[in-house]
């Protein structure tokens, strides 16, 4: 739902500002980053962290915005598609914002960019993997600093090759972040060698894997790829290991089916490998200090989306500091964000042509309740970026 | 498919069946007693399997935490009976189904606001972690066992208490005739109140025991209804007999459905429900 008294509690705090300030100079007037993240509902907590980061980030790079406050136009999408539209014209024409942030749910980013792609406004979508973002439907004024869902997906094939395995079943749910995953694999895989027996695609939202377990298990092939994230990555890896897979067949998944449901996971999930743009226990001095303020500031451990939105936010704030604090000028703005390198606690990634992230893929493996890195997957991957004209 | 993966994949079924008949025979009790369409039942559901998660981390025995489950639970059905759903006796199902669909956001926003909105899980009791093995790579794990044994004891227990006790017989006759059972003298109002504080804890035993073999995530409680709508449904609107035959019924369907038909599976309990509608309009044992 839209909320009003959030959005007016942003604007009124915007208002304070600009009034204790003598001049009405442009440059005077806030930056507005308007957020388009679901605050509520079952991507509520993917939302507060998105938030938090991107924040975290701006404030902590306070001193270099040449004087610029930040105004923070926050909305709740309850990760609703068909609210999308709306919210974006919203942001778009009345708050008139100057970056619009969001969203984490792919279907979400289908509805923004019907509004927003080809505008002027500078869109940034801090988690939402769908392809066509940066691929077929990809614009100049919109970025990804999360990832497309290529990315974590393609490297494991080659892993799966490596590990020896030959004959693998994939499995996820049938919907466009699941289907792209196995495809991506898939795609590597194969050209490696490797077969797929057997492709699984469950109705979305279906937690009933019994069935198709017992049928891998009478299929017995040397690995399982699956996608899976949040509850259903929960229930997949309680399932394989109840029903005896786990041990027998190793399990690899792109690197959602472990994050943030380890403690849920339990024992269940220790030994499975996954491939991801990140992992929390990174050796980095930036990944270090980054989880180290972030729990400080929120009191409790930062994830994933944390990051994405501090790229997000680091991202805003060094283009803002290389203009001088002027991002008026929608052309060079482009241009300033093309050439970032932001220096993530996932390790310093750019952007390619297609405003993707080109990033690190980590191989981790689930070991005393943590993913464990074992080695960079495959070192500054960029996506295929298939049909993007840019 | 060979004969070991279809008897295995009728365990699945059957086991999956069960676990809705418990979930289900609440709704279908209510409903047949008292009238009442209970949307929010898939709600309690919920309800059990976070509270089962929430005891057992304080606690750390999970058998104390189903007992304080369902002891809660069973308040819960007390107190919302008492104060909200007696007052729609006298109305249509409409009404019925705006009161308790506004139940179930309800529940929703406490669930985020206790307990947060990250998936849960519970660790399967120790004594009944073991597995059974099946095949050369399959095992069937003993809790899953144990918890199919427990619905059928359940269903054992609802039958010899609706058909050989004092409150069964009560219930029945309600269920035929609620003004005939006033004028005989018995305090209606708390029979009623007894049947649905029953159905809410059937459904937040449920949620206790499906807690250490799922998620426990926020929704669940939305998804699961549709499917014990399925069920009940099939099985006749108010018939407990039904729902264990339309239950078993809908699991096994689901689970052939799901290796055999994977294009259709999502769709196939519906499929059944339509094709026995049309043969029984009113469900299989409707009274």
């Amino acid at each position: 739902m839209f909320k009003p008294n959030r959005m007016l509690t942003a604007v009124a705090a915007g208002l304070a500002t600009l009034s204790l300030s003598t001049t009405v100079a442009a440059s005077d007037e806030p930056i507005k980053v308007g957020m388009m993240l679901p605050f509520s509902g079952v991507y509520g907590a993917l939302g507060d962290a998105t938030r938090n980061g991107l924040k975290m980030a701006l404030q902590e790079k306070a001193p270099q915005l040449h004087g610029r406050k930040i105004e923070f136009i926050e909305i709740d999408t309850e990760a609703r598609p068909e609210r999308a539209p709306e919210i974006s014209s919203s942001l778009l024409n009345n708050s008139k914002a100057d970056f619009i942030i969001g969203p984490v749910h792919s279907g979400v980013a289908m509805g923004m960019l019907k509004v927003l792609r080809g505008k002027e406004t500078v869109m940034i979508v801090p988690n939402a993997g769908a392809g066509p973002v940066t691929g077929p439907l990809c614009a100049p004024n919109v970025f990804r600093t999360s990832f497309s869902s290529w990315q974590p997906s393609y490297p494991m094939g080659e892993v799966a090759l490596d590990n020896g395995y030959r004959k693998v079943v994939t499995m996820s749910w049938n919907y466009g972040m699941g289907k792209e995953s196995l495809d991506a694999f898939e795609e590597s895989f194969t050209a490696g060698g490797g077969e797929i027996v057997k492709k699984i695609l469950v109705p979305f939202p279906k937690t009933e894997f019994q069935a198709y377990l017992s049928e891998i298990a009478s299929i017995n092939p040397d690995a399982v790829f699956v996608f899976f994230a949040g509850g259903g990555a929960v229930k997949f890896v309680k399932d394989y290991d109840a029903l005896g897979l786990k041990g027998k067949i190793p399990l690899l998944g792109a690197g959602f089916l472990t994050e943030g449901t380890l403690e849920a996971q339990g024992s269940s999930a220790e030994g499975i490998m996954t491939t991801l743009h990140y992992a929390d226990t990174l050796e980095t001095a930036e990944n270090l200090d980054f989880r180290k303020s972030y729990q400080a500031q929120f009191g409790k451990p930062s994830d994933i989306y944390a990051v994405q939105g501090y790229d997000t936010g680091l991202m805003i704030a060094s283009a803002v500091n290389r203009m001088g604090g002027d991002v008026s000028d929608h052309a060079s703005l482009i241009k300033t964000l093309e050439n970032t390198t932001v220096e993530s606690p996932r390790g310093a990634f750019t952007f390619s042509a297609a405003h993707n992230p080109v990033q690190n893929i980590y191989l981790r493996t689930v070991e005393g309740g943590v993913n464990k890195v074992l080695y960079v997957a495959s070192p500054a991957l960029s996506d295929p970026a298939r049909g993007c004209k840019l | 498919m060979t004969t070991s993966l279809f008897l295995v994949q009728l365990i699945n079924g059957l086991q999956y069946g069960l676990l809705l008949f418990l979930i289900a025979s609440g709704l279908t009790l209510v409903f047949g007693v008292m009238g009442i369409l209970n949307l929010a039942h898939g709600s309690m559901y919920m309800v059990g399997a976070y509270l089962a998660w929430y005891f057992v981390e304080h606690t750390g025995s999970f058998g104390l935490s189903a007992i304080l489950s369902a002891a809660i639970a069973l308040l819960i059905g007390i107190l919302v009976e008492r104060t909200l759903i007696r007052q729609l006796y006298r109305r249509n199902h409409l009404d019925q189904v705006l009161l308790t669909i506004g139940m179930i956001f309800v529940f929703n926003a406490l669930q985020s606001l206790l307990w947060g909105n990250d998936p849960l899980g519970v660790a399967v009791p120790e004594p009944l972690s073991g597995a059974v093995p099946l095949t050369e790579v399959l095992e069937y794990p003993v809790y899953r066992i144990f918890v199919a044994l427990l619905c059928v004891a359940i269903a054992a227990l609802m039958y010899f208490m609706i058909n050989k006790t004092r409150l069964g017989m009560l219930i029945r006759a309600g269920e035929s005739n609620r003004e005939m059972v006033e004028c005989l003298g018995i305090d209606i109002r708390k029979l009623y109140t007894i049947v649905f504080a029953i159905g809410v804890m059937l459904a937040a035993v449920a949620g206790v025991a499906a807690a250490p073999m799922s998620s426990i995530v926020p929704g669940m409680g939305e998804h699961i209804l549709i499917t014990c709508f399925v069920v009940v449904v099939i099985g006749g609107m108010g018939s407990i007999k039904g729902a264990l035959v339309a239950a078993l019924l809908v699991g096994l369907v689901d689970t052939f459905a799901s290796v055999l038909l994977p294009q259709l599976s999502s769709m196939m309990i519906y499929i059944l429900m339509a094709f026995i509608l049309l043969l029984k309009p009113q469900g299989l044992f409707s009274s």
